[in-house]
Order: C-alpha cells, then structure tokens, then sequence
C-alpha cells in the first residue's frame, strides 16, 4: 500500500477501526448480560474494562499518520483561511513579491540565454573558439586557419565559416539573405545529420568553385519552401550563382553562434563566385570564425600555449603572420571576460537580486509587525501546550507560502515579458532570434528565490515567538515591545531596504545621465531628415565595371526627386556597419599586420555626401568625379587619425598607404563622429572617393543618402519606384537615418530602461517601507502621545517625535547607499561609460529624489499624529 | 496496565513491545477477532495482567501498519461480523525476533539478581 493510495483509504481504516470497537463492546455487554448483570450495569462495567474509547481510537489512529506532514498541512490550511480574512495584506505581499521576482525571472532568463545556455549543438562542452590573442579580432584569415586545423595537435576537428549576406532567388523574388560560408568538415565536426538529403564534406573540396552546394536550414526549408521534399537536387541562385540544394539541415540547428538563425550553409570554397571577392589567398583577411574540438583531456590553456607556438612557427614561414597569437576560450559571451553584454547583465542581475532583497525586508518587516498583531493568539497558542517550533512553523508556512504565490505571479508575469522581448530584432534584415524564453532552470531558480524568499522574511519574525513572554502578553494584550529607544529588527530592514533603494536609484540616474550625454555627442552628421535606400548591386549579378556608372544614375534619380535637397551615393554610412582597413605609415614597405598604425572604418563616398550628411569640412576640399581611378588616390580624415598619423601639424597634402598599391594624399579633414555607437572612443575614420575604390576595389555595396522635408512614407515610396525602375534586380532596403541610429541605441535603452524599472520598484518599496514604518509608530503610541498633547505638548513635537526615527532611518540609510554607490563608481562605470557617481548633479539628484520619498512615505502618518484628538482619544480608551 | 506512547514513564508497567508478543503468540496458534484475543491473553495470564482491553487496539493498528498481522471482516461462529485477525510470515519472523530477545534480557535480568541475592 502506498502512502498515496493510503490516504484515500484512511476513511475506511477509521471506520473498520470505530465498528471494530462498538463490536467489541456490544459482545463484552452481551457476555457480562449472560452472567446476569442489568443492561446498564453491563454497559458500565464493558467500558470501564475498555477504557476511554475516544483517546483509544485516537492513539490507534495515531499509526496511520505522519505527524510532522499533517501538521504542515493542517498549518497551510490554516495559513489559507488567515491569508483569505485579509485579503489587502495578502495582496500586497504577493504584488510585492512577484514584481521583485518576476524583474529577477527576467533578467536571469536572458542571462541565461544568452550567457549561461551551451551552444545547440551535440557535445557543446568540447566545443572551442579559437580567436586572436591580442589585438582584438576575433576573426582568422583561412590561410591561418588551415595551419592550424592541420598542423595543431589540441584539436579533433576544426572548422571554419563566415557570415555572408546575398540575394537569394525563390521563385522570381530576390531577398536579401543571411547565411555561412563554412569549411568542407563544418557539418562533421558539429556532428550533425541532416534532416533531408546530405551534407558536403571535405571530401567535396577540390579546389574553388569544385563544390556548387548549397545546404538550406530547416526553417528557411519550412518557411520559404513549404517542407517540398522535391527540393533537393535543385538549384537556387545567390547573387545570381546557381547552386544546387543538396540537403536541409536538422530542426532546430543554425551554427555555432548562439543569436544568428542562418538560411543555408555553402562550401567556402565556392563562396568568391558568389561574393566576387576571393578571401581565401589573403593571411591579413580576419573573416572566418573558427571553432575547434578540443580532444579529451587538453585544456583550453594548454591548447592556446599550442597553438601560440604554432602561431610563432608560422611568423617565421611567412612575415604576414607577424605577431600572430591565437586564445581559445568557450564561443559567445560565457567565454569573453570583458564582453560588454555580459558585464552589462551581470550588473543588471546583481541589481535585481539587490531589489528582491529589498523586497524581502520590506515583507520582513510587515510580517513581523504582523506577528506583534497577533501575538495574542500567539501567546494563547503556547499557552495551551503548543511547543515554539510549531508556532514558528505555522508562520514559516504562512510566508512561504505568500512567497510561492508571489513566485508563480512574477514568473507568469515574467514569461509574457519575455515573449515580447524575444521576439525583438535588433538590427535590419540580420535573422537574429534571442533564446532567452525561460527553461527549467529559470524556474527552479524562480522557486529557489520564492522558497528562500519565504523563509528569509519568515523566519526573521521568529525572534519575536521565541521571546514572546506568555504571561505578560496575555495580561496586557499586546507583545511586550522592546523599549523604543533600542534600535529593533524593523529598523535595521528598513535600513538596508534605503540603502539598497540609494544605490540604485544612484545607479538608474548614473544611467540615464549617461544616456543623454551620449545623445549630445557630437555625431559629426545631421541624420535628422535623411532617408537611406540601400542594395548590394551583386545580388542583381553585376560586374564590378558596371557598378559605378549604375551608382551614379541611382544619385541623379533621387536627386531628380521633388522634395529632395541633396541626394549622394556611398558604400555604407555610419551606423549601418561597413570595413575597417589597416592604415600604413608613408614610407612601410612590409605591409605587414604587425606594422600597421591602426585600423581605420572606412566610408567610400561620392562628391556632395559630407554636405548631403551634414558633415563639415574642417580644411581642404570635397572629392570630386575627377578623383577617379586614372587620377592618384586622394583620401579625408578625420581629426584622430590626422593626429595618430601626423601629430600637430598640418595633414593636408600628407600620405598614407593601405598596401603596395593602396596609397593615399590627404585633401581634406572633417570633425571626429562616431561610427558605430554612441558611446565609443573617438576613433581615426577615413573617407575615399567612390571611383577610386579602396585601392582600386569597387564596392557593390550602395546606400543613396537622401535629404528630403517630405514626409517618410512619401520619400520612401518615390525612392522605391525610382531606384526599382533603374534596378529591379537589386532588392533595396529604405529606412529613415534616424532610425537606423535609434536602434543601435536599442541595447543601452534596453539596459537603462531596466535600471530605470529596477529604480522604481525600490523607490516603491522604500515608500512603502517608511509609510508602514512610521504609520506603525504612530498608531502604536497614539494613547502616549494623546496624553502628551492632554498635557499641553505642541503638535510639532509630536510629530516629530513619532516621525524622527523613520526619518532619521531614512537619512542616514540614503547616506550609507550614497557613499557605497560612490564607493562603486568603478564598478558602475564597466557599464556606463559617460557619467559617474561623483557627479555633483547625480548626488543631488539622489538626495532631492530620497527626500521625496521620505516625504512621500511619511505624509499620511504624519497627518494622522497631527489629526490626534487627545479628548476623544482618551475617553475612547 | 497501560501501553504505548504514555508521557508518564511510571505507569508504563510492562516494557514496549510486550504487549505486541503476547498478540502474535495468541495469534499464531489460531486466528482470532479482538474480543476474542482479550480474553485468551487474561486467561493465560490467569488473570494476573490486568489488560485495559482497548489499549489492544493502538496496538493491533501498528502490527497492521507494519504487515505483522492482517484481518478480514468474516462471521463469527456466533454468527456476529467480526473482525478476524492473522499472523502474516512477517509477524510470525519478528515474534521468534522478539521472544529470542527477551530470553536473552531476562536471561541476564536473573543473573545480576542471583549474584545481588548470593
């Protein structure tokens, strides 16, 4: 019999057991009637010889329970019949709960996402990326891949790939498209099956262009494709190149970075007649991803030491792997100490718990002013025989239980967050999809938090049972409270609820003043009012020749457009991505990676695009269309790289080169802008003109650059029908520039709306903390403080005497959070880069906010010790 | 007589478990319902344990928590629904358990008395 079946067949066991008895007694009468007795002394004397039967009934019952399990039980039900007769109270402890867990859900979920959650691939934990060593890339040319793939000991397989954008033809459509250029053994050393057909193999390398394949991903299969079977075997082109589709990768599989969802995997060795440009030869060409298995029982320390000796043997075969140092760590975030998502969620994470804290005391403390409530029958309970452990218990279970509510609720709170954040995409038409859904272990984390929780703020009341003097209370009524004048437990949670609530109410202005710092970075441009339509003319199969011509005629067209001010063509604009080259001094013969000055973004611009951008010429001249490919190469900067290069002086008519042939002169400087993001370093940019090219390598990429005061449907309409007309190959993307800029801001609004939310919710606490702090102080000296009024005290000292301790927790807890947030500048500084604690607008800023919520937090328990009407008051009591 | 778990350790007259041994060797010989198994224990006894006939019950409810003994409602052969109880393989292991145990305790018992008495 099991202990579960044995509780439905309890019932039954009692009533065998109470049928059984009344057998007994009615044959013990019959016996004792036999032997002559009267009916009623038969009766007396059967029981009599039995013995109480109600306690005997009892105590063999007894053998069928679990004493400790029932009372938890019997203490839920309990626990439930009190929650539901105050229902306020219940609320509020749920709500407060569940928001601080539900934050916690969150941020650990997207922590765990993106940081803690292996790869999806099989064997994740044998799974390295292998990156730079020092300078920064975490690229590898394919030259030094294939050096290490064959020449290093570490590693069981290792493969290679490279993000790759195309146009993809389904049907008649072209669409841009994202996807890998991999290694011929990407599929094997993933150790992966395909779901339909089969995968390419290094087998399937003989030289380039010898493997025209192409491998779709399940959900592109799914979505583009309609799960046709008959697929395999076609071919589909991209950029134009045909393909033939060979296989569908399984559900669910999509590559070794954890946010990129691709669309196919090609041979890389075919990927040059897809792109037109062949990186394979190039050892300074960073592009490739590389991802080792590292074989059982090396490290990934020993690997790097491996690999870094391979790396100095290879320098010495050829000079292009000058310097070359190689570190293999685990892929994504996990792995990179300094990776800035990861310090920002940390941060973020460490600040939530830091709310639920808070919260947790804030409960703490109305539980335990709760316990005081009840301390009558409390006292009464302990009174009668009950032991304090079971009093305790019965308020452990009462808190937990709260507790777990508030966790269910923060949790189903959380999920649908999250369903809203997951679906976000950050940047264009990039297929990146978030895994930051909760699993199993987001909420066996949310229990722990709610059970833990619970008991924290359950058991902090416990004190108080221990010390409970029955006699005493029963006599006066209430629980005999420390004296006033000593500082209680209360005090010191509401303490620690202002310190927590100064610190991050100090971190979420840190934040938000560093927010609009960077908004008023000089940009060095004018987005505002300019439209972007942008297109890689490869994917509509032209050649390099015909590029330019058709990017002029693309300018003229949108110039041509009414409305429009200024229209200009260039390869990318800030914000939108774009190259980086390494820049040589004048003079370098080796151009070698370990000689470069630095490595400049790089914008390939047609004349009129700094006045079509906003961007003003600090000396020198624009480019012109006589500065082309049969005139020498001419070149703008900004201000760093005219300081990094050539100090003080003057940088007009200077050179730079880029390689043997790549060489430049100086004709103009513009203001340092910011390329990327807003909150990076001033960093050296360079500008060349549309028809020379980067040494002579013409871009396919064109983005025309519109400025215009009609309105953004208009423009992008007319922008649509006049670019399609000249190009209806090329599938153009149009968005407004401001646009593009709003979302790479997207993260740090995201990390600062969080601060933000985190900010409030302990601001509320802290109101609610100092309210439920000070109305107690007041209710509970309402009589003395009737009498002290009776007695001719000004209505000012009262309140300042009920209020001055909530007050004075207040103050002096906004002062210890103040000095620890300063104290944490360097810490809070990892995450934003353009302010600091120290800043005397951000000190004030926190004290005005503290004092509000101590005003807040107080007023109605003030107006209520100035509303004493000591008559009344008195004859009441 | 009292049995089981009474806080007063003076009125436990007889030690835990005795009262167990006596069931199941009146049960080992036959099969019998608790009125039954009452009065065969006060007759054996010959009177001389003065058994609260409930404090059977407590008893007989652990021996069938732990499968010592089993029961079945059946009709007596004076024709009453009685409760039938019957000694399991278990029950009768842990009686020959029990009674090798308190041979060896009353076993030493004697011998420090004798030696006080000598």
């Amino acid at each position: 019999m099991s202990w579960f079946s044995r509780l439905f067949l309890r019932r039954r066991i009692y009533s065998d057991l109470s049928e059984e008895i009344q057998q007994h007694l009615t044959e013990k009468i019959e016996a004792l009637m036999a032997e002559g007795m009267t009916r009623d002394q038969a009766e007396f004397a059967a029981k009599r010889a039995f013995g109480n039967v109600t306690r005997i009934e009892e105590s063999a019952r007894e053998a069928w329970v679990w004493p400790k399990t029932e009372g938890i039980l019997a203490d839920i039900k309990f626990a439930l019949r009190k929650l539901t007769r105050s229902p306020g109270f219940a609320a509020t402890a749920m709500l407060t709960l569940a928001l601080g867990i539900g934050a916690n859900v969150i941020v650990f979920s997207v922590v765990n996402g993106l940081i803690l959650r292996a790869l999806d691939v099989p064997h994740p934990e044998n799974l390295f990326h292998i990156l730079h060593g020092k300078d920064g890339f975490s690229g590898q040319s394919y030259r030094d891949y294939v050096d290490f793939r064959d020449r290093d000991p570490s590693f069981g397989g290792m493969l290679a790939c490279q993000y790759l954008r195309v146009g993809l033809k389904v049907g008649n459509l072209v669409t841009p498209s994202w996807g890998f250029a991999s290694s011929g053994n990407y599929f094997d050393v993933l150790g992966v099956q395909p779901a339909l057909g089969r995968f390419f193999h290094a087998a399937d390398e003989h030289g380039p262009g010898s493997a025209p394949y192409v491998v779709i991903s399940y959900d592109f299969w799914r979505a583009q494709l309609n799960r046709d079977p008959k697929v395999l075997g076609q071919t589909v082109e991209l950029n134009k190149h045909p393909l033939t589709v060979i296989g569908v990768a399984p559900e669910g599989f999509h590559g070794t970075d954890a946010t990129f969802w691709p669309d196919y995997w090609i041979p890389v060795i075919n990927a040059a007649q897809v792109t037109g440009f062949d990186d394979l030869p190039y050892r300074d060409h960073f592009s490739f991803d590389v991802f080792g298995r590292l074989k059982p029982r090396v490290t990934p320390t020993q690997a790097t030491n491996s690999l870094n000796a391979l790396a100095s043997q290879m320098a010495k075969d050829d000079p292009k792997d000058d310097g070359l140092t190689a570190r293999v760590r685990v892929p994504g975030p996990a792995g990179d100490d300094g990776d800035p998502t990861k310090m920002v969620l940390l941060g973020i994470l460490l600040l939530a718990s830091l709310v639920l804290f808070a919260a947790c005391a804030n409960l703490a403390s109305i539980f335990a002013a709760r316990a005081a409530d009840r301390s009558g029958e409390l006292a009464i309970r302990l009174a009668i025989g009950s032991s304090r452990w079971i009093v305790l218990r019965q308020l452990v279970v009462e808190a937990v239980l709260v507790s777990i509510a508030g966790g269910v609720f923060g949790s189903i709170f959380a999920r649908l967050a999250l369903g809203v954040l997951g679906r976000l995409r950050l940047s264009g038409d990039f297929p990146t999809h978030f895994p930051i859904l909760p699993d199993a272990r987001v909420y066996m984390a949310a229990l722990t938090m709610s059970v833990a929780g619970g008991l924290l703020f359950g058991l902090l009341p416990g004190r108080q049972v221990w010390q409970t003097d029955v006699i005493q209370t029963i006599k006066s009524g209430c629980l005999r409270t420390e004296s006033f004048r000593r500082f209680a437990l209360r005090d010191v949670l509401l303490a620690i609820q202002i310190v927590v609530c100064t610190l991050l109410v100090t971190a979420t202005l840190v934040a938000i003043r560093g927010m609009t710092r960077a908004l008023h970075e000089p940009l060095a441009i004018q987005p505002e009012g300019v439209t972007l339509a942008w297109a890689d003319l490869r994917m509509a199969g032209h050649r390099d020749e015909e590029m330019l011509p058709l990017q002029k005629r693309m300018e003229e067209t949108a110039a041509a457009i009414p409305g429009v001010t200024a229209a200009s063509v260039v390869d990318t604009v800030p914000f939108l991505g774009g190259g980086q080259w390494f820049v040589y001094r004048w003079g370098t013969t080796d151009f070698l990676p370990s000689h470069k000055a630095f490595a400049a973004p790089t914008f390939v611009i047609a004349p009129g695009y700094l006045k079509a951008a906003g961007t003003p010429l600090l000396a020198g001249r624009d480019f012109t269309w006589h500065d082309d490919s049969k005139s020498p190469g001419v070149a703008i900067i900004n201000e760093t790289f005219a300081h990094k290069l050539f100090g003080n002086g003057p940088a007009i008519g200077q050179r730079f080169a880029l390689w043997e042939t790549a060489k430049y002169e100086v004709v103009g400087v513009v203001p340092d802008g910011k390329y990327s993001s807003f909150t990076e370093e001033p960093q050296p940019a360079m500008f060349l003109p549309l028809a020379q090219g980067v040494g002579g390598v013409i871009s396919s990429s064109a983005t025309i650059l519109v400025r215009s005061h009609l309105a953004p449907d208009q423009i992008t309409a007319a922008l649509n029908r006049s670019l399609s007309a000249i190009e209806p190959n090329a599938p153009f993307t149009i968005r407004r520039w401001a646009d593009v800029i709003d979302l790479s801001m997207l993260p740090a609004r995201a990390a600062t709306a969080a601060l933000c939310v985190m900010g409030l919710l302990s601001a509320l606490l802290s109101i609610t903390g100092v309210f439920g702090m000070a109305s107690y102080a007041v209710s509970r000296r309402m009589r003395e403080q009737g009498i002290r009024m009776a007695l001719g005290a000004q209505r000012s000292q009262v309140v300042r005497s009920t209020l001055s301790r909530p007050l004075l927790l207040l103050f002096s807890g906004s002062a210890i959070g103040l000095g620890a947030g300063v104290l944490a500048s360097g810490l809070i500084s990892h995450f934003v880069s353009l302010a600091t604690p120290r800043d005397p607008l951000i000190l004030f800023g926190v004290f005005l906010t503290m004092t509000l919520l101590g005003l807040l937090g107080s007023w109605i328990p003030a107006h209520r010790a100035l509303a004493i009407d000591p008559a009344r008051l008195l004859r009441d009591s | 007589m009292t049995i089981g778990h009474s806080k007063k350790p003076e009125s436990r007259d007889l030690f835990p478990g005795a009262l167990e041994m006596m069931i199941l060797q009146s049960l080992r010989r036959q099969p019998m319902h608790g009125y039954a198994l009452v009065q065969h224990i006060k007759q054996r006894s010959n009177d001389l344990l003065q058994v609260e006939e409930g404090s059977l019950y407590p008893a007989l409810q652990r021996m069938l928590k732990e499968k010592l003994v089993r029961s079945e409602w059946e009709i007596s052969a004076s024709n009453r629904r009685v409760r039938t109880y019957r000694i399991t393989t278990a029950g009768i292991k842990h009686l020959e358990r029990e009674v090798t145990r308190l041979d060896k305790m009353l076993e030493g018992i004697s011998l420090v008395l004798s030696t006080v008495k000598s």
